[in-house]
C-alpha cells in the first residue's frame, strides 16, 4: 500500500509541478499516437466498410486476416519494423528509424486492423438491416458505403477509442523503432519501462497513473460527445 | 396542402389498362432450399389502382411482391413491364411489412431517398417537406426516424417511397403492426397516392383493407394463383374451394 | 505549439539533420543517470546533439552492425574487437572504467568471482542470469567458465535466465532473492534494492572497461563520421575525461575514467 501511496504523490507532483520533461513525453505520446489512430482510420474505416458490406472475391480470407491481426504482437511488429526501417534494410535510405515517425507508422500497423476490424462488423450488421432498402432505391455501392458509414458512426466512434487504447497503452513497438531516445522519442510507456529499470517503482508507477487518467479522459470525452450527439440525431 | 400534380411526377396519362397490362407475369417458378415457393405463376397485374394480393401464411405473397421489385430472379418465368408511354421508363417504389429508417431525422430520410432518385441539392429540402406535409409528418420533420411511433413510421416510409414518383408501388403488408387509427391514416394516403394515378400492388391479410382499398384480388395457395378476380366478385361469389374457405375464416389443406 | 512544430520537422526532415549524432550503447551507462550528466556537457561544447538508444551490448552492436548508429560505447571487449576487425568501427578507445558485482541476500567469502559462484553452485542458491548476451551476460558467462561449471543445465532451476535487461534483472531479483551479476554504477543508483546486499566484489577478474568506437564511413557511408569521431576525441580527451571523473554519487564516483593520452 505504501507503495501506491508513494506512486500516486510521485503523480500529483510530476503534474502540478507542471514538470517539463514530463509535459513533453506526454505532448509526444499524444501526437504519436493520436497521428496513429487518424491514419489508422483513414486506411481502416475504407477498409472495414470494404470487408462488411463489399461483395469480393477474398473478402473472407482478408476479413480472417484483418480480426487475426487485431492481436498482433507489438514486438515483433517493432522488430520488423526495424528491420525495413534499418540503414541495412530496403527502407533504410528514408532515415526513419529512431524518429517518431517510426513510431507512428509502428502503432499505425497496430491499430489499423482494429480500426478495420470493428468498422466491418458495425458496417455489416448495418448493411445487413438495410440492404433490401439499398436494392429498391438502386444505390451505388459507393453510396451504399457513405450511408452505412454515417449511419454508425456513433457505433464507430468504439473502434476509435479501442484503437487509441491501443496505441496509447502499447511499449514493445515504440521501443523497438523509437529507441527511447530522450527528448526525441520518449513516450510515456517507454518513460514508464526506463523507470521500472532504474528500480524507480514509485515514478513508475506515477507515470503509469497518468497514462491511465489520460486514457480515462480520452474516452470519457468522447463518449460524452457521441451521447449528447446521439441525442440531437438518433433514437 | 400540397397540389397533388406537383406532389407526384406522373406523366403517363391513363391508358386503357385492360389492354396494357402494366405488369406481365408468365410462367414464373421459385425456388428455396429444393422446395418451389412459387409454382407456374401468370398473371397480369396493375389493371386497376390498387390489387390486392392475399393468400394464408407461406403461400408465397412476399415473395412474389419481392420479384416484381427485383430483390432477387426467379428460377424461371418472366416478369415484364410496360407502361403504354414509356415501356423502357418505370419507377418502382416498395414499402415493407417492417419500416426500415435510416438513423438520422425523418427530413434527413427523406432528402437521403431524394439524392438517390436524383433530386438535385438544392431541391431536397423543399421537396421532403413536401412529403412530409404529405404525411402529416411535418411536425415531426427534425426527430430521430427511429424515435417516431409505429404508425408515424410506416407513413414515412410510405412518402419516403412516394418520394421516388413511382409508377408502381408495391406494399407488403403495411399495417399488420399498426393501430386502427394509423392504419386509417396509412389507407388514406394510399388513396390519395392512386388518386393521383399511382399503381399499388398490396400485400395483405386483411380482408377488410382489401374490400376498402382493391379493385382486384390475387389469391394465392400454396405458392401457386388459385383465384385472380375483381374485387366484387372475388368477396361475393369466389369461384376457388381455396379462396372460399379463407373468407369463411377456415384452414384450406 | 513550438516544439510540437519542431518535432513535426524534426519527423519530416531528420535526412538533413546532420547536427546529430546516434550512439548505441548499454542499458548500465544509461540507467547510473552518466549521461544526464555528461551529454549536456559535450553539447554546449561541441554543438552536436547527442542522443542515445540504451539497449544490450550485443543488441547495440548488431543495429550499429546495421548502421543504426554513428557511435557504439559498450563493454565487451571481445564483441568490440570483433566489431572493429570486421571493419565495422575505425578504432576502439579505451574510455573508463568501473567493477562488475555479485549481489544477493548474503554476502559469499571466496578467493575470487569464480569461487563464490561455484559455491552458489553448489548450493544450488537462486542466481540470475540476463541471458541477453549482454556485456554483464557475456562477463558472467566468463567466469562460470574460470569456475569450470556449464550452471546453464540448471536453467529453470536454481539458474535463471531473465532474458532482460540489468533493471529488470534487479526488479526479479529484489523480489525473488537471487544472486545476480551486475556493474556497480547500476546497482548503484538502482532504487529498489530491497533486502538485497553485496554479496562479492573487489577482483581483478570484476574489472569493467567500457570502450568507444567510431561505426566505420567505409561500411555505412551514411553515418555522421565527423560527429562520431568528435564524439570519440571529446570522450577520451580532456574535457569528457574530466567530466566523467566528475560524476558521483553520494560523494563515490561510478566510473573512472582511463582513456590512453
Amino acid at each position: 500500500m505504501q507503495d501506491f501511496t508513494a506512486a500516486f504523490r510521485a503523480a500529483l507532483d510530476l503534474v502540478f509541478r507542471m514538470d517539463a520533461d514530463l509535459m513533453e513525453i506526454v505532448g509526444l505520446s499524444l501526437l504519436v499516437s493520436g497521428a496513429a489512430v487518424t491514419l489508422a482510420c483513414v486506411i481502416g474505416f475504407p477498409l472495414g466498410a470494404a470487408l462488411g458490406a463489399g461483395r469480393f472475391a477474398g473478402r473472407m480470407p482478408l476479413l480472417v486476416l484483418v480480426n487475426a491481426a487485431m492481436g498482433l504482437p507489438p514486438v515483433v511488429v517493432g522488430l520488423t519494423l526495424y528491420l525495413l526501417l534499418s540503414r541495412a534494410g530496403p527502407l533504410g535510405p528514408l532515415d526513419l528509424l529512431y524518429t517518431p515517425t517510426a513510431m507512428i507508422l509502428a502503432q499505425t500497423v497496430l491499430v489499423t486492423p482494429i480500426v478495420a476490424a470493428i468498422t466491418a462488423q458495425i458496417v455489416a450488421d448495418l448493411s445487413e438491416e438495410y440492404r433490401d432498402l439499398f436494392a429498391t432505391m438502386g444505390m451505388r455501392r459507393t453510396a451504399q458505403a457513405a450511408t452505412l458509414m454515417w449511419d454508425g458512426r456513433f457505433a464507430l466512434t468504439t473502434a476509435v477509442l479501442a484503437g487509441a487504447g491501443r496505441a496509447l497503452a502499447e511499449v514493445g513497438a515504440v521501443v523497438i523503432v523509437g529507441g527511447n531516445i530522450d527528448h526525441v522519442t520518449r513516450v510515456m510507456t517507454t518513460a514508464i519501462a526506463l523507470e521500472t529499470s532504474r528500480g524507480a517503482l514509485e515514478l513508475a508507477l506515477g507515470l503509469g497513473l497518468i497514462l491511465l487518467t489520460l486514457s480515462l479522459g480520452i474516452n470519457a470525452a468522447l463518449m460524452g460527445v457521441r451521447a449528447a450527439a446521439r441525442r440531437l440525431s438518433d433514437g | 396542402m400540397v397540389e397533388p400534380d406537383r406532389l407526384i411526377r406522373l406523366a403517363h396519362t391513363r391508358p386503357t389498362l385492360t389492354q396494357h397490362p402494366p405488369v406481365r407475369i408468365a410462367d414464373l417458378y421459385l425456388q428455396r432450399g429444393g422446395q418451389y415457393i412459387l409454382r407456374d405463376i401468370t398473371a397480369n397485374l396493375g389493371l386497376s389502382d390498387v390489387t390486392a394480393i392475399m393468400g394464408p401464411n407461406g403461400a408465397g405473397k412476399t415473395q412474389l411482391l419481392r420479384l416484381i421489385a427485383g430483390l432477387g430472379q426467379p428460377d424461371s418465368g418472366t416478369i415484364k413491364f410496360a407502361w403504354p408511354d414509356a415501356p423502357e421508363k418505370h419507377r418502382i417504389a416498395l414499402v415493407f411489412q417492417r419500416p426500415v429508417l435510416l438513423r438520422r431525422s425523418a427530413l434527413a430520410n427523406l432528402t437521403h431517398a431524394l439524392a438517390q432518385y436524383g433530386v438535385t441539392r438544392t431541391r431536397r429540402t423543399a421537396r421532403a417537406m413536401e412529403l412530409l406535409d404529405f404525411g402529416g409528418l411535418t411536425d415531426r420533420a427534425n426527430i430521430p426516424a427511429r424515435a417516431l411511433s409505429g404508425g408515424e413510421q410506416q407513413r414515412l416510409t410510405l412518402v419516403r417511397a412516394l418520394g421516388a414518383a413511382p409508377d408502381l408501388l408495391l406494399l407488403d403488408e403495411p399495417t399488420s403492426n399498426l393501430d386502427p387509427r394509423s392504419t386509417a391514416a396509412i389507407e388514406a394516403l394510399i388513396q390519395r397516392a392512386t388518386a393521383q394515378g399511382v399503381r399499388v400492388i398490396l400485400v395483405t391479410h386483411d380482408i377488410g383493407q382489401a374490400r376498402r382499398l382493391a379493385k382486384d384480388i390475387l389469391f394465392l395457395q400454396d405458392g401457386q394463383v388459385a383465384e385472380h378476380s375483381p374485387a366484387p366478385q372475388f368477396f361475393d361469389t369466389p369461384t376457388s374451394a381455396q379462396a372460399a374457405a379463407y373468407l369463411r375464416g377456415e384452414l384450406y389443406l | 505549439m513550438i516544439r510540437l512544430a519542431l518535432l513535426l520537422t524534426l519527423t519530416a526532415a531528420p535526412v538533413f539533420a546532420q547536427d546529430h549524432i546516434l550512439i548505441q550503447s548499454t542499458t548500465s551507462t544509461q540507467n547510473s543517470g552518466l549521461y544526464d550528466h555528461l551529454l549536456p556537457l559535450f553539447q554546449a561544447e561541441t554543438g552536436i546533439e547527442p542522443r542515445v538508444v540504451a539497449v544490450g551490448t550485443g543488441q547495440a552492436i548488431r543495429n550499429a552492425t546495421n548502421c543504426d548508429g554513428d557511435v557504439l560505447l559498450v563493454h565487451s571487449r571481445a564483441a568490440e574487437d570483433a566489431f572493429v576487425s570486421a571493419g565495422y568501427g575505425t578504432q576502439r578507445h579505451d574510455v573508463m572504467f568501473n567493477d562488475f558485482i555479485i549481489i544477493g541476500p548474503e554476502t559469499i567469502t571466496a578467493d575470487s568471482p569464480a569461487a563464490a559462484l561455484t559455491s552458489i553452485a553448489q548450493a544450488e542458491l537462486p542466481f540470475l542470469s540476463r541471458g541477453d548476451d549482454s556485456g554483464t551476460h557475456s562477463r558472467e558467462m566468463a567466469l562460470w567458465n574460470t569456475a569450470d561449471i556449464d550452471p546453464t543445465g540448471a536453467s529453470g532451476g536454481w539458474y535463471r535466465e531473465t532474458g532482460a535487461g540489468m533493471g529488470a534483472t534487479l526488479n526479479i531479483a529484489a523480489g525473488m532473492g537471487a544472486y545476480t551479476l551486475t556493474d556497480r554504477a547500476t546497482w548503484l543508483t538502482f532504487a529498489n534494492p530491497a533486502d538485497l546486499v553485496i554479496s562479492y566484489e573487489g577482483h581483478a577478474d570484476l574489472n569493467n572497461q567500457y570502450g568507444v568506437i567510431a561505426v566505420s564511413p567505409q561500411h555505412c557511408p551514411s553515418v555522421n563520421a565527423i560527429g562520431a569521431q568528435t564524439f570519440v576525441d571529446w570522450i577520451t580527451g580532456t574535457s569528457g575525461q574530466q567530466a566523467i571523473a566528475a560524476y558521483r554519487l553520494n560523494g563515490a564516483p561510478l566510473f573512472t575514467p582511463n582513456a590512453a593520452e
